[in-house]
């Protein structure tokens, strides 16, 4: 069987617009996925520690906010700093061009702004879920 | 280090890749499996069960905290439907999760059920058994929203409990086979809410009509309201005593017995059913076949006695 890809959805921070993400959550849904959504509010030690425990290909976040600045690269210390570093992270959101190149610099995969067509992520995703490669052991 | 060594150290991501690994029965996960099932012993699996929007989650929520400040480790699965037409999931169940300690304390796994139509994932007490080998002491395991005849909960847990709300219908609902008869617990979820007390009163009644044995336990029916923490105390109590009163009166043993004769049963049904349908995928054109049917040239009774003749005997 081909392995399903399992995405973590997540709002960090302070920011209760949900519409966006739950579109996302859905398209990717009906896209095959298997979809880990997690609401709002959260910080990201939940969010990483909810990647790790779910064991997810990629973790998508929206951010409305205007707090991406902070917010990405706080969520990709944590991901080092507890050896997730290979979890995929992408987000979308309202963020200029020059702000989206500085946040892929730093290690956000992609970065989708209002109007993206779902197909666009979806796509995304399955094209970056399918480079990742394990060569690790299990027994 | 391979995974499995990284597991033994207790290193949270080896854990949840190999529940992965097991959930996509990769390439060896019956010997990893084995392996595992070796140092599992006797500990606590809870099943909580319900309609949809009884208000499971936010009941494990709670519960999983009650755990927690009695010094107890918990591991929590959540399982949700997978789409029969995309094959994709929606799985929420962690929104209603909230505060949780470290993961080596609480250990939090949503899965898709990915086919299975019992109320649980076809890989859920497996993954329980990892789980438990990982060291945690109670697992609690939350179906899917559930109607009438969905319990495959009953073999992967020791204790059950039933979540109805006032609106799940009278005790007509509750007197026919299923839900009631599988659970040792039985909580009004919302119950501040128009009708619990005469939903309480008619299953009060209909669980004395239940024929029973008199040394048997003793069904509690609590009124619960799981986002005011009301009565969860009280839920607690009685998941625990029921914990204890099968644990001293052999029922525990007898029902873990019957549940490891169940799996080899399954694991065999599942492994002649596969092989089975991969004979006769080589062999035989279903096309052929359902065409015959169709046109009334053949029946379906039949061409199944024909099938099992020609590649069934061995």
């Amino acid at each position: 069987m081909a392995e399903k890809i399992r995405v973590l959805l997540a709002k960090p921070g302070l920011d209760g617009h949900d519409r966006g993400i739950k579109v996302i959550a859905a398209a990717f849904r009906d896209a095959g996925m298997e979809v880990i959504y997690t609401g709002l509010r959260q910080t990201p030690p939940m969010i990483v520690d909810a990647a790790i425990q779910e064991d997810v290909d990629a973790i998508g976040v929206s951010i409305l906010s205007g707090a991406h600045m902070t917010l990405f690269p706080a969520i990709l210390k944590e991901m080092k700093e507890k050896g997730a570093g290979d979890i995929i992270l992408f987000g979308g959101g309202i963020v200029p061009d020059e702000e989206i190149k500085e946040l892929e610099a730093l290690g956000v995969a992609k970065v989708f702004t209002p109007g993206a067509p779902t197909e666009e992520s979806i796509r995304f995703l399955r094209e970056a879920v399918g480079k990742k490669k394990s060569d690790e052991k299990i027994m | 280090m391979t995974v499995l060594e990284k597991f033994y150290q207790r290193d949270i991501r080896a854990l949840s890749r190999i529940i992965s690994f097991v959930e996509n029965r990769e390439e060896g996960y019956r010997q990893l499996l084995g392996e595992l099932y070796r140092m599992v012993g006797h500990g606590l699996r809870i099943g909580i069960t319900g309609p949809p929007g009884a208000g499971k989650s936010t009941l494990v929520n709670r519960l999983v905290h009650r755990f927690v400040a009695d010094g107890k480790t918990v591991a929590v699965i959540a399982v949700d439907p997978t789409s029969p037409f995309s094959g994709g999931a929606l799985l929420g169940d962690r929104v209603r999760m909230q505060e949780f300690p470290a993961a080596e304390q609480v250990y939090f796994r949503s899965m898709a059920t990915r086919g299975a139509t019992g109320g649980l994932a076809a890989a859920t007490d497996n993954i329980a058994v990892v789980m438990e080998a990982f060291g945690y002491d109670v697992v609690l395991i939350e179906t899917v929203g559930v109607g009438q005849v969905e319990l495959d909960i009953i073999d992967a847990c020791d204790t059950v409990v039933v979540t109805l709300v006032p609106e799940s219908g009278d005790a007509v609902q509750a007197m026919k086979a299923g839900l009631m008869e599988i659970s040792d617990v039985m909580v009004i979820n919302k119950a501040d809410r128009p009708g619990s007390e005469n939903l309480i009163d008619e299953l009060k009644s209909a669980l004395h009509l239940q024929k029973r044995d008199p040394d048997a336990w003793q069904i509690p029916i609590i009124a619960t309201e799981g986002i005011n923490d009301k009565n969860i105390d009280l839920l607690y109590e009685k998941i625990l005593e029921h914990d204890a009163f099968t644990r001293n009166n052999g029922r525990f043993d007898a029902h873990r017995r019957e549940q490891i004769k169940k799996k080899i049963i399954n694991i065999l049904r599942n492994r002649f059913q596969r092989e089975f349908l991969d004979t006769l995928a080589g062999q035989v054109s279903f096309e052929q076949i359902v065409d015959d049917i169709y046109y009334g040239r053949q029946n379906p009774f039949q061409v199944g006695e024909d099938l099992y003749d020609a590649f069934g005997r061995k």
